[in-house]
């Protein structure tokens, strides 16, 4: 597929400002901290700008944008349509969130609880939207979800860590803000691994020509003898793109390294606040590569009538 | 109610591309399509969106080979993914005729439909920033003010080899029925699970070719008199 820009921003801003949100009100949940600190405006401030910026790259993504406002109608079919709904609504949860604390309002730990479920909600949905297309085999397994989840909870944690530098209080524990990294990049592992090995589709069964049939029945392996057009379409601009083997490679090299390495060994060698805040960038700008590989390396089955024998 | 769409004959098909360039010309300018429209057409680099599209294939090693044609637009599939991904309700399929159509005034040109689609049925029109694809001439199919015969979308019509038929699949004694159930019409992609409508039927299965026979040896009567009838034939 198309690496398209957009869509990495907007998957990785808005996945690591709702990821954010979720750790800040687990710790208000946990009474960790209170909208009388300055890290917790800091936070919910990071929080607007990133999940803000995400939507507004979404729409960059759009070719007639006017039309934008109709991506709300068909939550009952549209993955696409809930992630929109969902992320739409957490603003105004957000916000009532927001008043019930500063006002010490009891009903502040009801809307917690609904804005946590409801940022995690939308992360879950942005990643159903891939996770659910037959044509792309590589996004059609439980791992795209739970990858976009840890991802996000990854990198709004570092965030979060950074955020609460200067407050020893409310520090939260290494361990608790490294796991999801590690979950993430471990499961990042066990998809690759386990997908790369395997054939999906193949050009005989997008033809359906068996490849072994009765004598005089058209049968073999088929192959591509003329696309029928001489320059790019819009199927092979949106679906052709190849990623060489070297460059694949150096990015996920250099994936590994920004989203497991530096956020590891900052934890043991720096603590402090430049630190944090070092290994929270490095881990946005290492999920921005990993995004843009899983948008790169995930080949849609219509490869195959332009000539590529399997997918 | 009714299940329209076309079976396509791949052992008539001759490759020919008549049926992807009325397509053009009947949907080019079409209010109900949309439009289909060109870029750049008499320059450099021509490209555009196109509803049907013809690619050519070889099935089997030479010389056991074979050339397939194989035209493809929308399938007008029953499990239409690209309809239920839509977020903005533009994509919609026909309950009355099963026909899959986009309305250009919702789409906002987010591509999830196209991405949805296995058989790269659906181009976006760059010019307005909306989706297009086959709406099986639904703006000729139903026009009584022309000819029952002119009737069919412009694909069947222009088709010099009648490698491409229109009609009902819900109707047991249909055209299109009849020859699916005669020829063993198969869908593209069944494995995929969509279901698609159109039918494509397989290349006969080939007469056994003898294999050719040994001449003689040089020298004997048989041969001697074989060349001599060809030298009469030759004069």
């Amino acid at each position: 597929m198309k690496p398209a820009l957009s869509l990495v921003a907007f998957t990785v801003a808005s996945g690591a400002g709702l990821g954010l949100a979720a750790w800040i009100l687990a710790w208000q949940l946990a009474e960790r901290i209170d909208g009388s600190v300055r890290a917790f405006w800091v936070g919910v401030a990071i929080v607007t700008v990133l999940v803000s910026a995400g939507l507004v790259a979404s729409t960059r993504h759009l070719a007639n944008p006017r039309n934008a406002w109709r991506a709300l109608s068909r939550v009952r079919s549209s993955w696409l349509s809930r992630e929109a709904a969902l992320a739409l609504a957490f603003y105004p949860l957000a916000a009532a969130h927001l008043v019930f604390s500063v006002g010490g309002d009891p009903r502040a730990r009801v809307t917690a609880v609904l804005a946590i479920v409801v940022a995690l909600a939308t992360v879950a949905c942005t990643a159903m939207i891939y996770a659910c297309l037959r044509t792309v085999p590589r996004w059609r397994t439980w791992h795209t979800p739970v990858g976009f989840v840890s991802y996000a909870l990854a990198s709004g944690g570092l965030l979060w860590a950074a955020i609460l530098a200067g407050d020893d209080r409310a520090a939260p524990s290494a361990t608790l803000l490294l796991a999801p990294v590690v979950a993430a990049a471990l499961v990042k592992l066990l998809w690759d691994a386990k997908f790369s090995a395997r054939v999906h589709a193949t050009l005989n069964e997008a033809l359906a020509v068996p490849e072994t049939a009765p004598k005089g029945v058209v049968q073999g392996r088929v192959r591509l003898l003329d696309a029928g057009h001489v320059n790019p379409t819009f199927v092979t601009n949106e679906f052709g793109f190849r990623l060489a083997r070297e460059r694949a490679s150096a990015l996920r090299l250099a994936m590994f390294a920004l989203t497991l390495g530096v956020p590891v060994a900052l934890a043991l060698l720096a603590p402090g606040a430049e630190g944090r805040w070092v290994a929270a960038v490095a881990l946005l700008a290492g999920v921005a590569v990993e995004r843009w590989l899983f948008f790169a390396r995930a080949e849609h089955v219509v490869r195959l009538y332009d000539g590529q024998p399997t997918v | 109610m009714s299940r329209l769409g076309l079976v396509i004959d791949i052992d008539a098909c001759v490759g020919c591309h008549a049926c992807a360039t009325a397509c053009k010309e009947w949907n080019g300018a079409s209010l109900m399509a949309g439009g289909a429209p060109d870029y750049d057409p008499q320059g450099a680099t021509p490209s555009g969106v196109w509803f049907n599209r013809v690619r050519h294939y070889e099935a089997g090693e030479y010389p056991e080979s074979r050339t397939l044609n194989v035209p493809m637009s929308c399938m007008h599939c029953e499990t239409a993914d690209c309809v239920t991904v839509c977020p903005t309700g533009a994509s919609y399929k026909r309950a009355e005729d099963g026909i899959v159509l986009i309305d250009a005034e919702k789409c906002m040109g987010c591509n999830y439909c196209a991405w949805a689609c296995p058989y790269g049925a659906r181009e976006l029109d760059e010019t307005s920033g909306t989706m297009r694809k086959c709406t099986l001439c639904v703006d000729r199919i139903y026009d009584t003010a022309l000819p029952e015969a002119e009737r069919q979308p412009a694909c069947v019509l222009a088709c010099p080899a009648h490698a491409r038929h229109f009609g009902d699949f819900d109707d047991p004694s249909s055209k299109v029925s009849t020859m699916v159930r005669e020829r063993e019409g198969a869908p593209l992609f069944e494995n995929l699970g969509y279901r698609p409508t159109n039918r494509y039927l397989p290349p006969r299965v080939a007469p056994e070719v003898p294999p050719p026979v040994e001449a003689p040896p040089r020298g004997t009567l048989q041969r001697r008199l074989a060349s001599m009838v060809n030298r009469l034939i030759r004069l």
